[in-house]
């Protein structure tokens, strides 16, 4: 059942409390975060008519605003998800060569996920690491400067989380 | 209601005067004719629409009395007020077709051009701008966009590919329904309408959304592929219905009701009511009641003859109704163009084929040239 | 050294936490205007300061709060866009995240000068984690007094909240901004009416930049008057730049805008030259959306004169031969790249970016990136480079908010100043997917015709 924990609602509420009176549809975009990071890293329809229903609004409204921004996931992806930037500055700097190393490595192209679930490889437009390119977000954060020996680290750090996490 | 101002705007060397808070467009409509820009997004009726085609654009050549200076951009007629003393040119600028040309092109870029099996062939203003302003051919040598189909009901036929993102049909829902299903999903170039889960659209009143769309993209299911409009004799007919006025159009070939429409004007917008508010019908009018005994008929119905439509059937004066002609007072005499003659553009509407030796109702399949 | 007025104190160990911030000075312009000026007089001192938005329009930040509209109890809002995402900024994210309190600093002034009582930060989503260093900053801030209720004993109440994003270039926009704020799509609206007596909620609303929001502090400080010293014209204070491309030292620099275009590049202080000891080929000096400039015309105006890192030297020549200072975002491209390339990861980037509501904007930014995308390929003709020109035209200016202007320019520079460039990619087609173009001509001394 897709619900919010005790928790979860707390934070919910903080959210929505943010706006005045009767304007709680604003807090839509962060609750869709916060539904995402809760259900397992994606929008199923469940869980939007869930924040529909908690927001009290119509489910389109939300269908709307979850398939127009990029960072909400509507399809299930791996584990970690490395998201990286193709535009101008990066590619300038070479991500064009990170991106295929990395899906030389994992065998998958741009798009595509690990069959064991753990990878998903995308590409991007500028995340705002220019200066620091070529660069990735993973989860919350940025890997920058990437090189191929930094993605060889990055992939076996994520593979030994994945692990000791089982 | 206290006196609004009278603010004074010439538009194409026409000058007229109309009240404060007037659009340009509202104000070249009073004018008429080919000084009305065409609109493929904004509709009167609806609140917040417009903007977004850009069809309408004009050129302020001069902002108003006041502040003489020309608008830096042109400017779109929909959503821009009048100024006291503003001139505008809409089709004595160069500019203005120059950049309306393009939008044309941009609209038909991705458009599939299925005019000869769309049911709203005959009546589709994308189908009237481009034989306006568009040019021959594309420059598009890229494969259309597509995409997956979704099953909207049983009464509404959605084809997204002719969809042109003009918005009304979102503005029907917010505003003529209690509960909108529908909307636009994604962005960019991918946006479509769509409900996420195949929701059917249940509401009394959703069926507008098939009189408001300026092209293909929402018909009625009810009459798809029955008939091409311009075999169809249109009606004025009314009857006693709970939910709505019950003032419709009838199209009909002999005594059989193909279709039923809301009563539309020269913009091709749903006509006002006695009391001054649009006459919006429900969806038992127009889905349900399909024999003439449902129906107390008025005549037949004026059309503009500048519409496709109008060839059929009344082509004598019964019914015709004289458009403004105010383009060649504005343009050196210029006559404006003949109407489209469809027959010329269209596989399927071949002059031998005369409609009432087919056997029933006609599809589009009788007219397949194939079949010749 | 340039004078420092943001960065001075960005690498002072500890500055993120409140209490090194405060010992370093911070906090000082809220009690000045809290206890020593009302609203009227900071909106005045911004005003002489001869600020402009940081944001990427350059519009006078005195000017935009003097245009907010004081209905009778209507609340105001003040918004910090902190959308950032033109491609070759990143200098809003260095502020938030080295020195936070700065922006918030400047975040309380400004909504007392413009009787705001909740604030929004429009953060773009994916600077997740910058959010918790704001949220702790606004934590902080308000432990001390600075902000809540009843600020410094003034009666004026303020409360900052930070609203993530979720990607959308768009966003940046501020009427989109403010659909999003809303919890609607990112789709621009159409003007008028103006955030300035309709925003959020349809309430009056200001957006200004993060950058523009934090050089509050200083003007406050300092005085309008002497901030309007430093720099150079309509150019006053000092500009963050977020370098980034093929030089040595890519990062955030602040500048006083009185520096020249080749200092600012070669100088050790700033970007080091370009890496591994290529030669200069173009450069993008103010984000992705403004005009690319060959080496030659980058470094001196068609005139023949110094280029300088300021609005209007950067804009010198026009369209014709000069670019915009815009958000900032300052790209250099070495001999070896393809300016070709370069300009169809933008139309890319633009097509992914639009919102769709405008026909022209919608469908040509995709029709400009297939074409590109054919010509970089060694696929294209040569009518295509005219055809790009036409797309171009027709949407510039034709659309409903600037990200059409934004996705027409990039495309019509890089034909304009490298159209050998693409001849080069339909004539050579099989070669340059073995090469690229090369400095070619682009940095030889231009003719300067002499005039009487
Ligand atoms: C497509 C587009 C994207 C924009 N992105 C940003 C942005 O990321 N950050 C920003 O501060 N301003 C951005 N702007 C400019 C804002 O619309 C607005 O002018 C600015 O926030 C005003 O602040 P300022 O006056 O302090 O510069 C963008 C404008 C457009 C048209
Ligand atoms: S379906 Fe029709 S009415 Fe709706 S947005 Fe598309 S073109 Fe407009
Ligand atoms: S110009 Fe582009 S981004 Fe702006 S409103 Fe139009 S479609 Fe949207
Ligand atoms: S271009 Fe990659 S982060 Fe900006
Ligand atoms: S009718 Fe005015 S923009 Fe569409």
């Amino acid at each position: 059942m897709t619900k919010f924990s005790e928790t979860q609602l707390t934070e919910f509420n903080r959210l929505v409390a943010r706006y005045p009176e009767g304007k709680q549809k604003s807090a839509l975009l962060p609750v869709l975060h916060l539904a995402q990071d809760s259900f397992g890293g994606w929008l199923s329809s469940e869980t939007m008519d869930y924040v529909a229903e908690l927001l009290r609004i119509a489910p389109i409204e939300v269908y709307e605003v979850a398939t127009f921004y990029s960072m909400y996931n509507l399809k299930p992806v791996g584990k970690y998800m490395f998201e990286v930037c193709q535009t101008g500055p990066c590619m300038l700097r070479g991500s064009d060569d990170i991106v295929a190393y990395i899906g030389e490595k994992l065998s998958i192209k741009p798009g595509e996920t690990t069959a064991d679930g753990l990878f998903t490889l995308k590409t991007v437009e500028c995340l705002g690491a220019c200066g620091y390119a070529p660069m990735m977000q993973l989860g919350k954060h940025y890997r920058e400067h990437l090189t191929k020996e930094k993605v060889d680290a990055i992939i076996d750090e994520c593979r030994k989380t994945a692990a000791a996490n089982n | 209601m206290s006196e609004q101002p009278l603010f004074k705007v010439t538009i194409d060397n026409i000058t007229i005067e109309v009240p404060a808070g007037t659009t340009i467009l509202n104000a070249a409509r009073k004018i008429g004719g080919d000084v009305a820009p065409p609109a493929m997004c904004y509709y009167s009726k609806l609140q917040g629409s417009g903007g977004k085609c850009r069809t309408c654009l004009v050129e302020v050549s001069k902002g108003s009395e006041k502040d003489p200076r020309p608008m830096p951009k042109l400017v779109a007629s929909c959503r821009t007020t009048v100024m006291d003393g503003m001139e505008v040119k809409n089709i004595t600028s160069p500019k203005v077709l120059d950049a309306r040309a393009g939008v044309v092109e941009f609209l038909l870029l991705n458009h599939p051009l299925d005019c000869p099996v769309c049911d709203q062939a005959g009546e589709c203003h994308l189908q009237d701008l481009s034989y306006e302003h568009g040019k021959e051919g594309t420059r598009y040598e890229f494969q259309r966009r597509t995409f997956k189909k979704h099953n909207i009901g049983p009464y509404i036929q959605l084809h997204m590919t002719r969809c042109i993102l003009c918005y009304r049909c979102v503005f029907v829902a917010d505003q003529l329904t209690a509960k909108r299903e529908h909307g636009i999903l994604d962005r960019g170039d991918h946006s479509e309408i769509a409900t996420m889960i195949e929701k059917s659209l249940e509401s009394d009143f959703i069926g507008n959304v098939i009189d408001v769309c300026p092209v293909g993209a929402l018909t009625d299911k009810t009459f798809r592929f029955k008939n091409r409009v311009w075999f169809l004799k249109p009606m004025d007919a009314h009857r006693d219905c709970p939910t709505c006025s019950g003032k419709v159009t009838l199209w009909n070939r002999g005594d059989e009701v193909f279709r039923v429409t809301a009563r539309k004007d020269e913009w091709g917008e749903v006509e006002n009511t006695e009391d001054g508010k649009p006459a919006w019908i429900c969806n038992t009018c127009r889905f349900e009641k399909k024999q003439t005994s449902d129906w107390v008929i008025e005549g037949p119905r004026m059309i503009s003859r500048q519409s496709v439509i109008s060839q059929g059937h009344y082509a004598g004066n019964i019914g015709m109704h004289k458009p403004n002609e105010t383009f060649s007072a504005v343009h050196g005499g210029r006559q404006p163009k003949l109407m489209m003659d469809i027959h010329t553009a269209s596989e399927v509407n071949k002059p031998n084929i005369e409609l009432s030796l087919i056997n029933g109702p006609a599809h589009s399949t009788d007219f397949n040239s194939k079949k010749d | 050294m340039g004078v420092k007025l943001l960065l001075e104190k960005a690498h002072v160990e500890g500055i993120r936490s409140y209490e090194v911030y405060r010992r370093e000075g911070g906090y000082r312009s809220v009690e000045k205007a809290i206890k020593t000026m009302g609203p009227e007089a900071i909106v005045e001192e911004v005003k002489k300061s001869g600020l402009r938005g940081r944001g990427g329009a350059g519009f006078p930040a005195g000017m935009k709060w003097s245009f907010i509209a004081k209905p009778e109890g209507v609340p105001r809002h003040l918004v910090c866009n902190a959308d950032e995402s033109e491609p070759g900024t990143f200098k809003d994210r260095y502020l938030m995240e080295f020195i936070p309190h700065l922006l918030i600093e400047g975040l309380i002034v400004s909504s007392f000068a413009l009787g705001s009582n909740n604030t929004y930060i429009y953060i773009r989503g994916e600077y997740a984690w910058i959010v918790d260093i704001l949220e702790q900053a606004i934590g902080e801030a308000k432990a001390n007094g600075f902000l809540g209720k009843n600020i410094l004993g003034s009666g004026f109440d303020c409360e900052i909240h930070v609203q993530r994003g979720a990607g959308a270039y768009i966003c940046g926009e501020e009427t989109a901004l403010i659909e999003s704020l809303e919890g609607k799509r990112g789709n621009p609206r159409i003007k008028p009416p103006f955030p300035a007596i309709q925003g959020v909620w349809q309430r009056p609303t200001v957006v200004n930049n993060v950058e523009t929001l934090a050089a509050v502090v200083p003007i406050i400080n300092m005085g309008g008057e002497e901030y309007a010293k430093i720099g150079v014209g309509k150019s006053t204070g000092t500009k963050l730049m977020s370098a980034c491309g093929n030089i040595n030292k890519p990062g955030v620099y602040e500048i006083d805008m009185t520096i020249s275009v080749e200092e600012f590049i070669y100088s050790d202080e700033y970007c080091g030259g370009i890496a591994n000891g290529k030669r200069l080929k173009a450069c993008i000096p103010g984000g992705s959306s403004v005009p690319i400039l060959p080496a030659n015309l980058l470094l001196k105006t068609a005139k023949g004169e110094t280029r300088y890192m300021n609005y209007e030297s950067l804009s010198d020549g026009g369209f014709a031969t000069g670019s915009m200072m815009g958000s900032g975002g300052f790209i250099v491209l070495d001999e070896d790249q393809c300016v070709v390339k370069n300009t169809y990861t933008f139309a890319r980037f633009y097509r992914h970016e639009s919102c769709g509501q405008c026909s022209p904007c919608r469908e040509g930014t995709g029709w400009m990136e297939k074409l590109l995308y054919r010509l970089e390929k060694g696929q294209g003709k040569s009518s295509d480079i005219d055809l790009l020109w036409d797309i171009q035209r027709k949407i510039e200016g034709n659309t409903i908010c600037p990200l059409g202007d934004a996705a027409a320019w990039p495309v019509a520079a890089a034909i304009r100043h490298f159209r050998d460039e693409f001849e080069w990619h339909v004539t050579h087609a099989a070669e340059a997917q073995t090469r690229n173009f090369g400095l070619a001509h682009y940095a030889d001394p231009i003719h300067v015709p002499t005039t009487v």
